[in-house]
């Protein structure tokens, strides 16, 4: 309740365009330390330098991501973790059965998507989780992008926080991340705008009230004041989409996938952040 | 439901184009991308125009613009450049092209073009996410770009 009453008074300043501290160093409970900016990876040539979203956002934002206790998006990574612990599905399991606990699992948020082997496929973080629970659970898969899903991706991010993003993007990923470059530079819709339009040569700037930050997902899931819960990277693509006019791809299509795999290789070196928060 | 109809058909009229209206197809850009001839034979109020610039839902050349005559509306964007003396700058045919199709002024800018309705990849229907249902319209209409060009010509300095 304490934080409800707080977010809600700093969604107010967040929307009134403070002047973000740029210069600012994220660290999470005085002891996580986040890298939140760090050299371009080498297959990135639009970038010299790559940074968080975190840096983009008013101090009283950035403020709320240095403290669990403040964090809104930690209330849902509380909800995973009894979500890990219960047994469902016709195998009598839970995440627990065959992951001791969270913490066993940290690093993975760190190389998703990747490719897995026996399926064939790239996985996002999601589908691996689900993977995990049609296959191993006999439980009915969660949808994308949606409460339940978007927790346990919360809570894998929050084991991992403050491990440096290192997403492949050679061997059988290759073509995958082929493709998200190319939808990240196509210029979609009647205003005819490429993610890297705003993202790429655009950050930094204004854009009427907001402020044009990378497009980093490093910080994803993320915890908006804006809708006060927390968002999946695919829903904020959708919606970056939907704002050129354009006709959007759905959460979970290969189209996402793509884009989801070349976004977080963008951000190779960057640290895992999420559940971040953002305005 | 019907309601719902009655307000569609209400929105369908709201963007009209009139027969005197070049259609945004047939605009004639020079080389360097001035539109010489009004779209619509009409010639522009500059009061309009500035309504125009300023709405979310029409122009909103602020979003990019910073403007100093029009400071008295909230949060200017910086992703193009500051238009005070564009009027100066430019002449009313240059202005044209630039506000209906600045990618013939400007290659590649990632400034939209207000007056174009054909060659888009997966053009929406407007900001729904779906794909566009029919022909397209444009941005804004033959003679708000006309009003948001007689509002740039008073940007002297
Ligand atoms: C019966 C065993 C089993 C259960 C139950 C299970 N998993 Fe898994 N999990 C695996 C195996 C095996 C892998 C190795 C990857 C694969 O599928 O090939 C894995 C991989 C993963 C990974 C990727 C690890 C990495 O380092 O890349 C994540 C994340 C994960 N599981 C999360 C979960 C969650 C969350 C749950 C519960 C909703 C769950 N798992 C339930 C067996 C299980
Ligand atoms: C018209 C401008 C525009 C375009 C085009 C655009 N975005 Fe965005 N995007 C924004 C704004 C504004 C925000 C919120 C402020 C920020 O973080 O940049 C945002 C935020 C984001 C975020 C959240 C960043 C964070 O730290 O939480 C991601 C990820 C993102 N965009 C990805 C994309 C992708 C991928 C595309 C192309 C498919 C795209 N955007 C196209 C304007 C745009
Ligand atoms: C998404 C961003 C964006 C929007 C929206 C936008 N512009 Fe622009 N505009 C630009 C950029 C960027 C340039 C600089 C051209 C370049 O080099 O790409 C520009 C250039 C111009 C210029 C020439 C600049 C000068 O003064 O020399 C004028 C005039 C202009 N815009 C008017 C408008 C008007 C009028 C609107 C609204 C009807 C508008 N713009 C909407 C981005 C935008």
């Amino acid at each position: 309740m304490k934080w409800f009453l707080k977010t809600s008074a700093l969604a107010v300043i967040a929307a009134s365009a403070v002047q973000a501290d740029e210069n600012a160093n994220l660290v999470v409970n005085g002891e996580i330390e986040i890298t939140t900016r760090a050299e371009a990876p080498a297959h990135i040539d639009g970038l010299s330098e790559v940074l968080s979203g975190w840096l983009f956002r008013s101090s009283e934002t950035q403020a709320l991501q240095m403290d669990d206790f403040e964090n809104p998006g930690m209330i849902f990574v509380d909800e995973a973790i009894e979500a890990f612990n219960t047994v469902e599905g016709t195998e009598s399991n839970s995440c627990a059965s065959c992951h001791e606990n969270p913490e066993s699992l940290a690093g993975a948020r760190a190389t998703h998507p990747k490719w897995n082997d026996e399926a064939e496929e790239v996985r996002t973080m999601a589908m691996q989780i689900n993977a995990c629970r049609t296959e191993q659970m006999g439980a009915e898969p969660w949808g994308y992008d949606k409460a339940d899903m978007l927790n346990m991706e919360a809570l894998m991010a929050s084991v991992s926080r403050g491990l440096p993003i290192n997403v492949a993007i050679d061997g059988p990923v290759e073509a995958t991340y082929a493709l998200g470059e190319e939808l990240y530079y196509t210029r979609t819709g009647q205003l005819d705008l490429s993610c890297a339009s705003c993202h790429e040569q655009n950050y930094g700037n204004y854009i009427r009230a907001d402020h044009l930050s990378q497009g980093q997902i490093n910080g994803f899931p993320t915890y908006r004041l804006k809708n006060a819960k927390l968002n999946g990277v695919h829903s904020r693509f959708k919606g970056c989409i939907r704002d050129t006019r354009a006709e959007t791809y759905d959460v979970g299509s290969d189209e996402f996938v793509a884009l989801e795999l070349y976004l977080a290789a963008r951000g190779n070196g960057l640290s895992v952040e999420g559940p971040s928060v953002r305005n | 439901m019907k309601r719902k109809i009655l307000i569609f058909c209400c929105l369908a009229f709201a963007t009209p184009t009139f027969a005197e209206d070049v259609a945004p197809d047939d605009v004639v850009y020079s080389e360097y991308g001035e539109v010489e001839a009004s779209l619509s034979g009409v010639a522009g109020d500059p009061d309009a125009g500035r309504e125009i610039m300023v709405a979310r839902g029409k122009g909103n050349c602020i979003a990019c613009h910073e403007v100093t005559a029009l400071k008295d509306e909230p949060f200017h964007g910086e992703v193009g450049p500051i238009l005070d003396g564009a009027g100066d700058r430019w002449t009313a045919a240059e202005l044209r092209g630039l506000v209906a199709n600045p990618k013939n002024t400007f290659e590649g800018t990632v400034m939209p073009a207000f007056y174009r309705t054909s060659g888009f990849t997966r053009p929406g229907d407007a900001f729904t996410g779906k794909a566009a249902t029919g022909p397209l319209s444009p941005l804004l209409t033959a003679q708000e770009v006309e009003d948001v060009v007689a509002y740039l010509q008073t940007l002297t300095e």
